[in-house]
């Protein structure tokens, strides 16, 4: 037998291997999200009909929107796969660090919701003809910087909703309103690096600022939301 | 404690009255708004109300995770509800007072924004707290309370930046409030905070008389059908001790 590895990294990295398995294996939080942001897409794109130069400014929003609702999806069923077996009350008493369980739900959400940004994105450039104009790397950065933002919060937060009743719905009723400002950070960067306006640098601070905030209030607070009882 | 309640309610209902005639008469009529302009003698006030509440909220939340108190759960409660009522009036006399001014509902400018997601973020409290029933409850609603706080500032920068990219065709306050009108906005802010204060500490009673009925209700069921010995601990007979 193995040794049991206690250590914050090998915890994290045990809990994330076996999410990626698990989602590898039927695929369905990534198959509902690809569709469900496609609909979007399509749907939005008959609500609008933009032209080229309005799509430049609306895409931001529009991605965005799409990829927030899609990643609900994701964040939804992190937790509710622990609840079968009492996964979860094992976790309580097990001498693994909670912040590393934590650390592997966010770090497994994020890795998802970073497949379906690079899968997605190549079709939105198609249906609404978008061409960056400003650089490619910083779209990346507010892309990583963006899709954590919305993962972190949202992990914390669906384990938050996990004591509730309904709490499918729970989950964006205490995301979104928190995630405003990260959500005008990632627009506004997003439509001001497609337009080519150059000064994203604000938003992209800002939203670096949200994450650092937020990660840390998550791992300080997550031992007691884990703990609740 | 009970004696003063009501001492306490004549005084707030006289000032509430002094207040109102304070703002309706007594204040001089504003230059270019005229008359519409006294709708800031509740405007305001409410608002540095519903913000004292939310703060309040905070650091009773604080205080909960810390020490675990259920006083101090309860007092976060009550505040949060307080607030968002407040915080609505601000939100409804904001428009009233905008339109016939700025001659528009609404705009995006630092301070709607950020009152409104602050709003949001009660709301989004208190639906939390109605929509979980378990004792874990106030450490969740505790814990959310302390995520809104991190959020409100990332919310002001973000409009503030955003808003001064884009510039509105906004008349902004901007000049002095004349001395007579900053008397009538104290004294209406007085009459507010003593009025919320009031209500809070009903609603702070009946939250704990409510939660003391619950209890008695979980003894009582836990006691089974022939459970007689936790009947004197309903609260229809605290009166009497």
């Amino acid at each position: 037998m193995k040794p049991i590895p206690s250590s914050l990294w090998a915890v994290t990295w045990a809990t994330l291997k076996k999410d990626i398995r698990l989602e590898w294996r039927s695929k369905d939080a990534l198959n509902s999200m690809l569709f469900f942001s496609l609909l979007v897409v399509v749907i939005f794109s008959f609500s609008f009909d933009p032209n080229a130069e309005e799509s430049r400014e609306i895409a931001g929003g529009l991605v965005w929107v799409a990829f927030l609702f899609a990643a609900v999806v994701a964040l939804n069923q992190t937790w509710a796969r622990e609840l079968r077996n009492h996964v979860l009350d094992a976790y309580r008493v097990s001498p693994a660090p909670a912040n590393s369980l934590f650390l592997a739900k966010a770090l497994g959400n994020f890795l998802l919701v970073t497949v379906l940004e690079a899968l997605m994105a190549p079709l939105f450039m198609v249906f609404y003809n978008l061409r960056s104009l400003g650089p490619a790397w910083e779209l990346m950065l507010v892309g990583v910087l963006g899709t954590w933002a919305l993962v972190v919060n949202g992990t914390f937060f669906a384990a938050v909703s996990l004591r509730t009743r309904s709490r499918e719905i729970m989950l964006p009723l205490l995301l979104f309103p928190i995630s405003i400002p990260a959500v005008q950070a990632m627009v506004e960067a997003t439509r001001i690096i497609l337009a080519g306006e150059g000064a994203a640098r604000f938003w992209i601070v800002l939203l670096l600022t949200y994450d650092v905030v937020f990660t840390t209030a998550c791992l300080a607070l997550f031992e007691t939301i884990l703990n609740a009882e | 404690m009970k004696r003063l309640f009501p001492i306490l309610s004549v005084i707030t209902a006289a000032l509430l009255a002094y207040a109102l005639y304070q703002a309706l008469v007594v204040a001089p009529t504003e230059r270019t708004m005229g008359d519409v302009q006294r709708i800031f003698y509740y405007h305001v006030p409410s608002a540095w109300t519903a913000f004292l509440l939310f703060l309040t909220n905070l650091v009773a939340s604080i205080v909960y995770l810390i020490r675990r108190n259920p006083k101090a759960d309860a007092v976060a409660v009550v505040c949060a509800e307080v607030g968002v009522v407040f915080c609505t009036v601000v939100l409804v006399t904001g428009p009233i007072w905008a339109r016939p001014v700025w001659g528009i509902w609404w705009t995006w400018d630092v301070r709607l924004t950020t009152t409104l997601v602050l709003w949001l973020i009660y709301v989004s409290y208190l639906v939390l707290r109605r929509f979980s029933d378990s004792a874990q409850t106030p450490m969740l609603a505790a814990v959310l309370a302390i995520f809104g706080a991190l959020d409100v500032p990332l919310v002001y920068f973000s409009i503030w930046f955003f808003r001064t990219q884009h510039p509105q065709p906004v008349i902004g306050g901007g000049g002095s409030l004349d001395p007579r009108m900053w008397h009538v906005l104290l004294i209406n802010w007085l009459a507010f905070s003593c009025f919320a204060f009031m209500v809070c500490w009903s609603r702070f009673r009946l939250e704990l008389l409510q939660r003391e009925v619950e209890h008695a209700h979980a003894m009582a069921s836990l006691a089974g059908p022939g459970g007689a010995p936790a009947k004197p601990s309903l609260p229809l007979h605290r009166s009497a001790s």
